[in-house]
């Protein structure tokens, strides 16, 4: 329970430092780390894959792994020395005044225990309720945090609940004994879009009426920018910059933190308006770079100095106390030069249409057969994509864009019906009865690449395998085979390597290689980056954009990541169900008028300048496709359902400007676009 | 719901039964080639393997041989011994319930301790006792079970004279002195298999407690037995069930090195014996039986996984 | 763009190389490895390492205990035990890795194929792999035996198909695990057949794990082999292998000791140096 007489910090770090044994060696994960946060107060820390947040959180809780410990400074929860605790006091600590949130709730929850009783568990160990006592507020804490029939949910066991739901019974867990402090180590990661916007949400509300104070988590700065008062970045195990979260993304005072903010493709951001920043280098192995800055190598403002002295955290004044920033000078960070060499933007894609598309789909389907029932994953979508375009596709779990995608590439065979062409021909169903020049043609690259590369041949190797596809003399493979290798910018001795000891950018590098080498007219990017840091994620994107120049190749990009989308695609799909709700030029689609799905959509994105404007809610989750909706796919979740109609005859896609196609009864004049929404509620404000 | 896993398990257990038996039968009707000259040897003359092919009933077309066969088996009529031309099922059913009951006791005594080995090295793993369980695990695991069952003979048999040198206990003795009786030819396979159990719980324990729901049963506050009992533990034995079904197949018919030394009439020695003497239904019909114990004890142990694991009972993950 | 310079790992000559240098460094394996060289070199020299001649009857010397001329004692023949003993080595050191060669190379086989077919292949063959792991290996073992006969050959195969079953389950889970990676996915998009993607893409991944059975299996031959011999199912005598000279003395046991424990002894050391070699490989595939 809080004490509400004593204002004293909900969390208190003070030169913080954790080491790590690996091996014979030690490794400093986090240096001199310093932060507050006050009661009733949210704080965001922030940073890229390594830099040590995680290690931030478990030392926060003293949860550190057996080969980790706190070698200097001191960590005071609530007012408790936490170093200092018994074991007892610290059970009673963890129990009462601070609780954690993790990434990916399935596992978190044991499998073989009923929902009730692992929430009942807090109440034992708070209160020591017991029984029907114990089991009203459980039942109270759950519609606390909107989970719909919370008697039956109470019975249900761990797997029968949807991701949405089981964060919502993890966050349900961490508030029911009200503590001081909530942690949250990427909460959202992994969830849908839709869904983790409610999820943001209920923390934000809940956290206003329990007063608690946050400790967020994230890569994302959108993410954290919305949900958060204040900022931390960390770089390498150490806070470069600290201060008000408006103050950090409009007026960032530190090299590091204007350099990631420049990699995220912001919202209304296109390819031909310019190539997305990088950072150059990479990440130094922690706990090397004493005596010295820790960005020094990759920060475009380093003097002599930053290499040879390690700068003092210096202080200025801003709006909610003081703002810091680990930098010798930090009135220069905004003018970081720019990274994208001569500025040149990637060419416009402005094609002139030729007659044929280069990939003709009609009637494509795709049933499944689970537990002896049927579902449709991809029903009855027709698709055209021309030469040199992007098309993206966006959608959820369960909306089938993977699905269609396997079955554009022949990795698995559509329903009877399906007509699949390239450039004309016909396409038989699965791979292996094409053609080699078809195959060569529809080309992927995967989401983690870490699983797409065979880890037991080196990339040489790999990408050879790839070049047999064109039947090549002994001596032009080996000049292909550097020419490829130049293509994606590794060098020599990238080839001699396995993909394990590469890392993710790297390896994302040999994948597109690979996919690039039989000169292809089609390649499928599914989720190319989701899995890489920002950093990495910006240089991707701008080889791939090159590429698709260089080689006059189209792209089928699939990815959750609406600004993303938005930056690399020419025209814009959007699936739901199986279903396209709606498909057109991309400004079209983002702009509005558009489908209520993609409304939703667009108002869920966490986007640094606060985005599409209020949010559109919508219900309950998203519908099994073993049981879909009657009528319109959507209607169950709609905001805009017009009533019977919606029920029982589904829409057919109508089109509302020229290429411009939407699924739904109500006329395209009266979709609203998404600025007019910008008037009502702007409830991003209060969740602050 | 678990009314329905149970049909559908029970199910597939008959199937896999079915499968064994015609596996079983093949082994013994086309393995040998010709049934009479395998069993009266390479010096009878062709006349008298023909009539004892034609007697026996195997100069038949298979699938009729089978049918016959199976038919009978399952309504309890296991066939006639060559050897002893005397109906099989008898014999079966007697050495069948002698080999349960080593199986019992030993099985009483190897999985308790196994368990309790193999959580005890995982809440400590990495130090000293984690190492030594292991380790001991191990080299009873590997000394075959002529060479231990000689040793505790000569030890225990020899040497102290503590306990009985061979199973035969007197006619109508307590159910204590029975015991007394079995226990030298039970720790041979307990020894063995103290360190598969152990192994199997150490590895499920270990997983438990680096569970993310362990993790989080800590950070709730919870008091550590409660987490170990109501959390981890749980979960840790799930994988140690699924093997008991196998280790009582083993039990039950794998003994025959040790029922040989201890001259004691269980299933396996009769096996052995059958097999010696090419006593070919007797071998088909007591190697089925032991198939079909290991049937049971799986579908057994597959209900206390269920209960206590809710996914499987939905039938899967 | 560089991301290049610091973004990999310092790399090994190669990976073969790498691998013998942690494998040598583990003081198990290279124990393990001892034992299991000197028993080798045993079945190679046979008699050729043997003081005395281990044919040769003694009738009046016959069950003497240890002495300095007799280092292991003899036996109810007059023969020196320590000699039978070393060339007691030969025979199950031929037909336990045999055994276990056909084992796992069929088992890889097996497992790899249905791994990657699925489908009704994979069907019948994990029902009828699930019923055969119903039984207790030696039973089927003795039932084969009976049906074909008792030879050094027969036990090979008997042995060697008893194992199989084993090890295609382990192989099949592996293979399923590796099919379903996005690397095997892009290997059918440019157009490779099926065999091209068992052996060349999957079957290197996991060879590990099929390594690793087969040293663990090889440990369980030896023992299999051994009890098989002792009750009459296996090596046939007049070998001098082990298990049959077990056979042959322990009921001298209680007076003539050493007529059994060497032979004992030989065979125990023998599946310990086995077993920690595979433990040694165990630890350099899975640190």
């Amino acid at each position: 329970m809080k004490d509400a007489t004593a204002p004293v910090d909900a969390l208190r770090i003070e030169h913080l430092e954790v080491l790590y044994r690996v091996g014979q060696r030690e490794r400093r994960v986090v240096t001199d780390l310093s932060l507050g946060i006050r009661p009733g107060e949210s704080y965001g820390l922030v940073g890229e894959s390594g830099c040590g947040k995680s290690t931030v959180a478990l030392a926060a809780i003293r949860y550190l792994a057996r080969n980790g410990r706190v070698s200097a400074g001191r960590i005071l929860v609530d007012g408790r020395d936490l170093m200092r605790l018994s074991g007892g006091e610290l059970r009673r600590l963890r129990a009462r005044s601070v609780s954690m949130v993790y990434q990916d709730p399935a596992r978190a929850l044991n499998p073989t225990l009923r929902i009730g009783l692992q929430l009942a568990e807090v109440f034992e160990i708070t209160e020591g309720l017991k029984g029907t006592v114990a089991r009203e507020r459980v039942a109270e804490m759950l519609a606390r945090v909107q989970i719909p029939s919370p008697a039956r949910v109470m019975s249900n066991y761990p797997h029968e609940l949807s991701g949405g739901m089981q964060q919502r019974v993890i966050i349900a867990m961490a508030l029911a004994s009200d503590p001081a402090l909530l942690i949250l180590d990427e909460p959202t990661t992994g969830l849908d879009a839709t869904v983790e916007a409610e999820v943001l949400d209920l923390i934000g509300r809940l956290r206003a009426e329990l007063g608690t104070s946050v400790l967020f988590i994230s890569h994302s700065l959108a993410v954290i920018g919305r949900m958060c008062e204040r900022i931390g970045v960390l770089y390498a195990g150490e806070l470069v910059e600290e201060g008000a979260s408006e103050e950090i993304l409009r007026d960032p005072r530190h090299p590091y933190t204007v350099a990631l903010l420049r990699c995220v493709p912001s919202y209304g951001r296109r390819k031909d308006q310019g190539r997305l920043e990088t950072i150059p280098g990479f990440l130094p192995t922690p706990g090397t770079s004493q005596g010295r800055c820790v960005f020094a190598d990759r920060c475009g403002n380093a003097t002599d100095r930053c290499r040879a002295e390690a700068p003092p955290v210096l202080a200025q004044a801003g709006r909610l106390g003081m703002r810091l920033a680990r930098c010798f000078y930090p009135d220069r960070a905004l003018q970081l030069p720019h990274t994208t060499g001569s500025g040149a933007p990637a060419a416009a894609t402005a094609t002139p249409r030729e007659a044929v598309p280069l990939l003709r789909a009609r009637n494509l389907s795709k049933t499944y057969q689970v537990a002896g029932r049927a579902f449709k994953a991809v029903d009855g979508i027709a698709i055209d994509l021309w030469p040199g375009e992007t098309l993206g596709l966006v959608g959820e779990s369960g909306s089938g864009k993977s699905s269609l995608a396997k079955l554009l590439l022949g990795l698995s065979a559509p329903d009877a019906g399906s007509a699949v062409e390239l450039a004309g021909e016909p396409l038989n169903a699965l791979a292996a009865d094409r053609t080699q020049s078809q195959r060569k043609a529809l080309q992927i690259v995967f989401q983690n690449p870490g699983l797409a590369l065979n880890r037991s041949q080196s990339v040489r190797r790999l990408i050879q395998r790839s070049l047999r596809l064109l039947k090549l003399p002994r001596a032009r493979r080996e000049a292909r085979l550097r020419e490829l290798t130049a293509s994606v910018r590794l060098t020599e001795r990238h080839l001699r390597e396995r993909p394990r000891q590469l890392s993710g950018g790297l390896q994302q590098r040999v994948s597109i290689a690979r996919a690039f080498a039989g000169g292809p007219r089609l390649v499928v990017c599914d989720e190319p980056t989701s899995a890489l840091d920002v950093s990495v994620q910006a240089a991707i994107l701008n080889l791939l954009a090159d590429l698709q120049v260089e080689q006059r190749v189209s792209y089928l990009f699939i990815s959750h990541d609406l600004n993303v989308i938005q930056y690399l695609s020419d025209r814009v799909a959007v699936l739901y169900l199986g279903r396209v709700l709606e498909i057109g030029p991309t400004a079209a689609v983002f702009a509005g008028p558009h489908h209520p799905y993609t409304a939703a959509l667009l108002s869920a994105n966490p986007s640094l300048d606060g985005g599409a404007g209020g949010r559109v809610r919508l219900q309950g989750e998203v519908p099994s496709p073993l049981d879909p909706p009657s009528g319109c796919v959507f209607q169950t979740r709609c905001p805009r359902k017009i009533g019977r109609i919606c029920e029982e005859r589904e829409p057919a896609l109508l089109a509302a400007a020229e290429g411009h196609a939407i699924r739904c009864h109500i006329p395209a004049a009266e979709l609203m676009p998404a600025a007019a929404l910008m008037s009502n509620s702007n409830e991003l404000r209060e969740n602050r | 719901m678990i009314l329905k896993f149970l049909v559908k398990r029970a199910l597939l257990s008959l199937i896999t039964l079915a499968i064994l038996s015609l596996l079983v039968f093949l082994g013994g009707q086309l393995l040998p080639g010709d049934v009479g000259r395998a069993v009266l040897g390479p010096l009878a003359d062709a006349r008298s393997v023909a009539a004892f092919n034609h007697q026996m009933g195997v100069d038949r077309p298979l699938p009729v041989q089978y049918w016959d066969w199976i038919s009978h088996f399952v309504t309890g009529d296991m066939g006639r011994s060559f050897t002893f031309r005397a109906p099989v099922a008898p014999f079966i059913a007697d050495a069948l319930r002698n080999s349960l009951k080593l199986a019992a006791l030993a099985f009483v005594l190897v999985v308790p301790l196994g368990i309790a080995g193999g959580v005890l090295a995982a809440l400590r793993a990495g130090r000293w006792t984690d190492r030594a369980i292991v380790l001991l695990g191990q080299s009873l695991g590997i000394v075959p079970e002529f060479i231990s069952s000689i040793v505790l003979i000569l030890i225990f048999g020899v040497w102290l004279r503590w306990l009985p040198m061979s199973a035969d206990w007197p006619e109508g003795s307590g159910a204590l002195t029975q015991v007394r009786y079995l226990l030298l030819p039970a720790l041979p396979p307990v020894l063995i298999f103290f360190g598969y159990i152990a192994r199997v719980a150490r590895v499920g324990t270990i997983e438990a407690l680096n569970a993310d729901y362990t993790r989080t049963a800590i950070l709730k506050g919870l008091a550590w037995p409660t987490v170990l009992r109501r959390h981890v533990l749980r979960n840790a034995l799930l994988p140690t069930i699924t093997v008991t079904a196998s280790l009582i197949g083993y039990l039950t018919g794998g003994l025959v090195v040790v029922e040989t030394l201890f001259h004691y009439r269980g299933i396996g020695a009769l096996i052995y014996s059958a097999a010696k003497a090419k006593d070919f239904p007797m071998l088909e019909a007591g190697v089925l039986t032991v198939g079909a114990i290991y049937a049971i004890a799986s579908v057994l142990a597959d209900l206390v996984s269920a209960a206590l694991n809710p996914r499987l009972r939905a039938g899967g993950s | 763009m560089n991301d290049s310079a610091a973004a990999v790992t310092p790399s090994a000559p190669s990976a073969a190389a790498e691998t013998l240098r942690i494998a040598l460094r583990s003081r198990t394996l290279l124990i393990g490895l001892a034992i299991l060289l000197f028993w080798i070199a045993c079945a190679l020299l046979g008699q050729r390492m043997t003081p005395l001649d281990p044919y040769a009857d003694d009738l009046l010397t016959t069950l003497a205990p240890p002495s300095a001329a007799h280092w292991f004692g003899t036996d109810q023949l007059g023969r020196d035990v320590f000699s039978r003993v070393i060339i007691g080595a030969r025979d199950i050191l031929i037909v336990a890795p045999l055994a276990t060669l056909l084992g796992t190379v069929l088992g890889t086989v097996i497992g790899l194929g249905i791994g990657y077919f699925r489908g009704v292949l994979d069907d019948v063959v994990s029902r009828i792999i699930e019923a055969l792991q119903a039984l207790p290996l030696v039973i089927v073992a003795l039932m084969m035996l009976a049906a074909v006969g008792t030879s050094n050959a027969t036990v090979v195969l008997v042995i060697g198909f008893v194992f199989t079953p084993l090890i295609a389950r382990t192989v099949r889970a592996a293979t399923l695990n590796e099919v379903d990676l996005d690397y095997v996915a892009a290997a059918r998009l440019r157009g490779d057949g099926p065999l091209a993607i068992m052996f060349i893409e999957v079957l290197p991944n996991v060879l590990p794990v099929a390594l690793v059975e087969m040293t663990v299996r090889l440990g369980y031959a030896i023992f299999f082999v051994a009890s098989l011999s002792f009750i009459g199912f296996g090596i046939q005598p007049p070998s001098a292998d082990w298990g049959i000279a077990i056979a042959e003395n322990y009921s001298l046991i209680g007076s003539y000791w050493w007529t059994v424990l060497f032979d004992a002894g030989a065979t125990a050391s023998l599946i310990i140096g086995v077993n920690l070699v595979a433990d040694g490989l165990n630890s350099v595939f899975e640190p």
